[in-house]
C-alpha cells in the first residue's frame, strides 16, 4: 500500500523521464542493434535480452506532426498544441514541439528535452527546434 | 472442417442514447439477431461478446454475463476487448470454434455506451486505445494519431483534405436511407472543408461521431443450418487477423497499416478469394485517412493510390467497389465495441438482398468487413460470401 496522496512513479518510464530532464536522454539497444524505449525486458524486434542503455542522439528529425485543437481534459490548458514523432535513428519519440505550427515540418531538426504541462504540471518529453 | 454461416443479424438504432445501458442495448440487438436467425434460445452455446470503456463509461467490466442475460441466454459468455476491434475479434474466436465443431450456435456481437460522457471525458476514454506512457502523456489524442498518419500519408504519397472530404460526403450519402445510421444525412465536401478542425490536418467532417449502439450476429454451423432448415445464405468464409507496434513511434511507416495488410492476406487465403473478387466492403472509416489506408491494406488500391478512390468514383455507391454501403463508422455512427460485428450484420443484409442499399449492388457475391483496433496495431479482416441455392 501506498499513501494517498503520494504518486507511484512507472518504473523505466520515470527514470527514462528523469534522464531526459538532465539532459543525459537515452534509449534501450539490444546485441543486434535494435532501438527501443523501457521499460523492456527483451527487445520488441528480435527478444535479445542483452540491452545496454545507449545515449540518445543529441537531435532527431520530424518523422510525422499534427497540431491537436481538441484535447484530453488533461491537455485542456495546453491546447492548441504541436505533437510529434520524431526520428533519432534507432529510436523515435513522441512529444511536444515548442514552435508554432507553420514552423513544423517534416524532416525539421530538434533536440529531445523535458517540460510540464500547462494544465497540471505533469511531466512532459518535448522538443526545441534547433 | 466445418463451414460457418450467418444465420441472423441484429443493429440498434445508432446515435444518442445516452441513458440507455450497454446491457439494454445489447438486448435489443441481440433479440433481432435470434428472431432473425429463427434459432431456439436453448441452442445457443455460447456469447462472445465486445465492448472497450465499460469500465470508464457504466463503471462496468465484466459484462460477459450481462450480455448473456441480456438476451436470455443460458450459455457461457466472454467479454472481448481490443479497442475498435473488440467485436471483431470475437467474431474471430467464435468462427474458428465453429469450424473447429466446439460449437453449432454462437451469438456475437458487441455494445458500447458513450454519449453519457462529457466531449473530455469521450476523448479521454478513447484515447486510453493508445500506449498511455509513450502517447497519452505526450498529449496525443485518437484524432491526434490518425492526423499524423494523414500528415505522413500526405509528405509520402501526396493528397488533400479535399480528397479526404470525399470519403465523409460518400459515406454519409450511403447512410441517407440506412435506419440504423446515427446521421441520415448528405453533406458537402465545402461544408467537411469549413468543419472546425480536430486535429490538423483532420477536422470535424473527417471523424466519426461520438455514438451509443449495439450489433449482434448468429453464428451456425451449416450442418445445424440444414438440419434446421434455416434460411442462412451468408457464409463467412476467411478470418484473419494482423498485429502491429502499439505506439505510432514504433512503426517503421505510420503512412500505411501493415497490420490490416496482413490480415487481409490471411483471410484471403483463407476463403481462396482475391482482392479482385471482392465484390464490396465495409471498412473501418474511424477517420477519413483510416479508410484510405484500409483500402490499400485490403489490396484494392496500391499503397499511395487509395487517396483518391472516393474522389473518382470508385468507392461511391454506384462504383465499381462500393465501400462502406452502411455509411461506415463516420454516418452510421462507431459505437466501439459495436463496430465489427454491425460491419459483417450490415454486409450480411447486403448480400442477402434485404438492406435498403442491395440495389445498389444487386450481383455481388464476396464482401468483405475490415475492423480495427487503435491506430491499427490490431486488425481482423473477414471474407463473406454469398452461398449458391
Ligand atoms: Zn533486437
Amino acid at each position: 500500500m501506498t499513501e494517498d496522496d503520494e504518486p507511484v512513479r512507472d518504473a523505466g518510464f520515470d527514470e527514462f523521464l528523469d534522464a531526459l530532464a538532465d539532459g543525459e536522454g537515452y534509449y534501450v539497444e539490444c546485441a543486434n542493434g535494435h532501438g527501443s524505449l523501457p521499460p523492456r525486458r527483451v527487445c520488441p524486434e528480435c527478444g535479445s535480452a542483452d540491452l545496454d542503455e545507449t545515449p540518445l542522439p543529441d537531435s532527431g528529425e520530424v518523422a510525422t506532426y499534427t497540431r491537436v485543437h481538441v484535447p484530453a481534459p488533461s491537455f485542456a490548458d495546453d491546447a492548441p498544441y504541436v505533437t510529434a514523432v520524431v526520428d533519432f535513428g534507432p529510436v523515435r519519440l513522441t512529444g511536444q514541439v515548442q514552435a508554432d505550427v507553420e514552423d513544423v515540418e517534416i524532416g525539421l531538426d530538434v533536440e529531445p528535452g523535458f517540460g510540464e504541462t500547462e494544465t497540471r504540471g505533469e511531466r512532459l518529453v518535448v522538443f526545441e527546434p534547433r | 472442417m466445418t463451414k460457418v454461416r450467418v444465420a441472423g443479424a441484429g443493429i440498434t438504432k445508432f446515435g444518442r442514447h445516452p441513458e440507455r445501458t450497454s446491457r439494454d442495448l445489447f438486448a435489443e440487438a441481440g433479440a433481432t439477431a435470434i428472431e432473425d436467425a429463427g434459432v431456439a434460445r436453448d441452442d445457443v452455446e455460447g456469447v462472445y461478446y465486445g465492448n472497450f470503456m465499460g469500465e470508464l463509461s457504466e463503471h462496468q467490466g465484466h459484462q460477459g454475463p450481462l450480455a448473456a442475460e441480456a438476451l436470455g441466454v443460458q450459455a457461457p459468455a466472454t467479454r472481448y476487448e481490443s479497442a475498435c476491434a473488440s467485436s471483431g475479434v470475437a467474431l474471430r474466436q467464435a468462427v474458428r470454434d465453429v469450424r473447429n465443431g466446439e460449437a453449432d450456435v454462437l451469438v456475437v456481437g458487441g455494445s458500447e455506451r458513450m454519449t453519457n460522457l462529457s466531449t473530455a471525458g469521450s476523448t479521454e476514454a478513447l484515447a486510453i486505445a493508445a500506449d498511455e506512457l509513450y502517447e497519452v502523456r505526450a498529449g496525443v489524442t485518437f484524432p491526434g494519431a490518425y492526423a499524423m498518419m494523414a500528415t505522413a500519408y500526405f509528405e509520402q504519397f501526396g493528397g488533400t483534405r479535399e480528397d479526404l472530404a470525399h470519403v465523409a460526403v460518400k459515406n454519409h450519402a450511403n447512410a441517407v436511407g440506412n435506419e440504423h445510421a446515427q446521421y441520415q444525412r448528405e453533406i458537402t465536401v465545402e461544408a467537411a472543408l469549413d468543419s472546425p478542425a480536430v486535429a490538423d490536418p483532420l477536422h470535424l467532417y473527417d471523424a466519426c461521431p461520438v455514438t451509443d449502439g449495439a450489433s449482434a450476429v448468429v453464428l451456425v454451423s451449416e450442418d445445424y443450418a440444414e438440419t434446421n432448415d434455416l434460411d442462412a445464405g451468408v457464409a463467412i468464409t476467411g478470418t484473419g487477423q494482423g498485429g502491429d507496434r502499439m505506439a505510432l513511434q514504433d512503426r517503421e511507416n505510420v503512412a500505411t497499416s501493415p497490420a490490416a495488410t496482413e490480415a487481409a492476406e490471411e483471410a484471403y487465403a483463407d476463403a481462396g478469394v482475391a482482392a479482385d473478387d471482392v465484390d464490396l466492403a465495409e471498412v473501418h472509416d474511424c477517420f477519413t485517412i483510416a479508410e484510405v489506408l484500409a483500402l490499400e491494406s485490403l489490396g484494392f488500391f496500391e499503397t499511395g493510390e487509395g487517396i483518391t478512390a472516393a474522389r473518382d468514383g470508385i468507392t461511391t455507391q454506384d462504383g465499381a467497389l462500393p465501400v462502406n454501403l452502411s455509411g461506415g463508422l463516420k454516418a452510421k455512427g462507431h459505437p466501439v465495441g459495436a463496430t465489427g460485428t454491425s460491419q459483417v450484420a450490415e454486409l450480411t443484409k447486403l448480400l442477402r438482398g434485404d438492406h435498403v442499399n442491395s440495389e445498389h449492388v444487386p450481383e455481388a457475391r464476396v464482401g468483405v468487413a475490415h475492423n480495427a483496433g487503435g491506430t491499427v496495431a490490431s486488425a481482423v479482416v473477414h471474407v463473406l460470401e454469398e452461398v449458391a441455392e
